[in-house]
């Protein structure tokens, strides 16, 4: 399988923190593959990285092997983002939103590609409502298509369920999984959520103080560690300091 | 009423204040550039009472200048400030856009959106006042053109500190045009301001343009030497302005700004 993300070796420093400490890793077409940390490990600041809006100090990121560094618009142009921390424009409509960012990513039949999100995500009825006054899981599933407008062949995901219902969490789960089967696109997925990450990822990285501390399959970590669950796999690895500080 | 609570609230501001130059700076200038203001014009006035004589229509016509400058700068500031505040600032920088797209994009849309107040000001005038803009002749266009260079490369000098020190540079953004206004020369002549501050209105391209509008206005003829002066400045200023914004993105890159927009 083609790596679509190759990360070499990266680190970043704000002064004299190290906020990522020299990481390497690789994520293959269709595959998801699970970003865990506690917070402040350094996740966050690895997306950044990969969406070109911070750079490291040092390493570098090849992205469907283009050098991010000297190609930053092709890539942009194939990749996209999504996070409870970031939103659309409130007061235009969701159907501008998405028609704005159609035309930023150049996108063809702008029309088809709406509506073809529209129905995959259940937001026809929204798209002439004022995105501000959407709720949570509304507002999540228009950020999700506005992260797919362009097609990406790489999705990074921060938290892309946080702070949803259950059953809006599992429509999101399940529509990932098969947009991901449907396209064959590379998913970074940095979450909390262990039941998720257990479901949809192939393999998982653990991070802690800007270090990869363990990687493998989920299933593989929990046998590893002699737990029953990811969860547990991260409570142990999140509480050692002696083994990884 | 708790104490703790009012001293609670209190420190949350403070700290605040406390933690970014900007704010403070804010604090500070504010009733300076006032009172320099306000200072100049009535100095002005007490010892040229006959200068301005039977000429309302001079200080309106500055007054419309000066406000299609500000338009044009607050506009192009409020553009970008409205991704910060609706939290789609980083949707917009990992959009595939290069930095000449994104500036080329605000200048337009400023410059559409200064036209939609400056349009009804200028109609309003001359039935309100008998007054008409329009007597400064075929230079009104290039005093507005240089005008809106100049308010243009203060949104992108105001975008830059945005970009490098994050909203906490929002209080400056509204403040830019009032910092200017006393060196801009806008309702007196040059000659009103003190030797130092002359010397730093000399390098401002406001001041050749309301010379110019008085002069053609009062005297009835057309300086092309303040036209030339002012356009030289704003392309020196213009120039200046696209390197820092692109040096301000590059350390927005370093710092990590462009993924921390917060307070």
């Amino acid at each position: 399988m083609k790596n679509l993300i190759e990360v070499q070796n990266i680190k970043k420093n704000y002064g004299k923190k190290e906020a990522v400490k020299g990481i390497s890793f690789n994520v293959e077409e269709d595959e998801i593959l699970g970003l865990l940390g506690p917070n402040g490990s350094g996740k966050t600041t690895t997306i950044g990285m990969l969406l070109g809006l911070l750079k490291p100090t040092s390493g570098q990121i090849f992205i469907n092997n283009l050098k991010l560094e000297e190609n930053r618009i092709q890539i942009l142009e194939i990749i996209n983002f999504i996070s409870p921390y970031i939103e659309l424009p409130k007061k235009l409509t969701v159907k501008q939103n998405l028609y704005v960012y159609s035309k930023l990513y150049k996108v063809k039949n702008i029309k088809e590609r709406i509506e073809y999100l529209s129905e995959k995500l259940r937001i026809g009825e929204l798209l002439n409502s004022i995105t501000g006054e959407l709720s949570s899981g509304q507002k999540n599933r228009v950020s999700l298509a506005k992260a797919l407008v362009n097609e990406p062949k790489v999705l990074l995901l921060d938290e892309p369920t946080a702070s949803l219902d259950p059953e809006v969490g599992d429509f999101v789960r399940t529509f990932l999984e098969d947009y991901k089967k449907e396209k064959k696109i590379s998913i970074l997925l940095a979450s909390h959520n262990m039941n998720e990450v257990t479901r949809l990822c192939k393999s998982v990285l653990m991070m802690k103080n800007g270090e990869i501390i363990d990687q493998g399959k989920p299933e593989d970590l929990i046998t590893k560690h002699g737990r029953t669950n990811l969860e547990e796999v991260f409570l142990k690895l999140s509480r050692s300091k002696s083994e990884y500080n | 009423m708790s104490i703790t609570r009012i001293y609670g609230l209190f420190l949350r501001h403070f700290y605040l204040i406390t933690r970014s130059f900007p704010r403070i700076l804010d604090l500070v200038y504010w009733p300076s550039i006032q009172i320099t203001l306000w200072g100049f014009i009535s100095n002005f006035f007490a010892s040229h009472t006959t200068y301005y004589n039977n000429a309302v229509g001079v200080i309106l016509t500055c007054a419309i200048l000066y406000d299609f400058l500000f338009r044009t700068s607050i506009g192009f500031n409020m553009l970008f400030l409205e991704e910060i505040w609706s939290r789609n600032f980083t949707n917009l920088f990992i959009a595939p856009m290069r930095i000449g797209e994104i500036l080329t994009s605000l200048v337009i849309t400023a410059l559409i959106r200064s036209l939609i107040g400056l349009v009804p000001a200028i109609l309003l005038t001359s039935p309100l006042f008998g007054i008409s803009i329009l007597d400064l002749g075929i230079f009104l266009f290039f005093l507005f053109l240089s005008l809106y260079i100049f308010g243009i490369t203060l949104g992108i000098l105001v975008s830059s500190g945005l970009l490098r020190f994050g909203p906490s540079f929002e209080n400056i953004a509204w403040s830019t045009m009032f910092l200017l206004a006393p060196f801009g020369c806008i309702y007196y002549p040059i000659e009103t301001l003190p030797e130092i501050f002359q010397k730093v209105a000399y390098v401002l391209p406001l001041v050749y343009i309301f010379e110019e509008a008085r002069n053609i206005l009062i005297n009835q003829t057309v300086n092309i030497q303040n036209v030339y002066y002012a356009f030289m400045w704003n392309a020196f200023y213009f120039s200046l302005s696209i390197v820092l914004f692109y040096y301000s993105f590059n350390a927005a890159k370093n710092k990590g700004t462009l993924i921390n927009m917060g307070e």
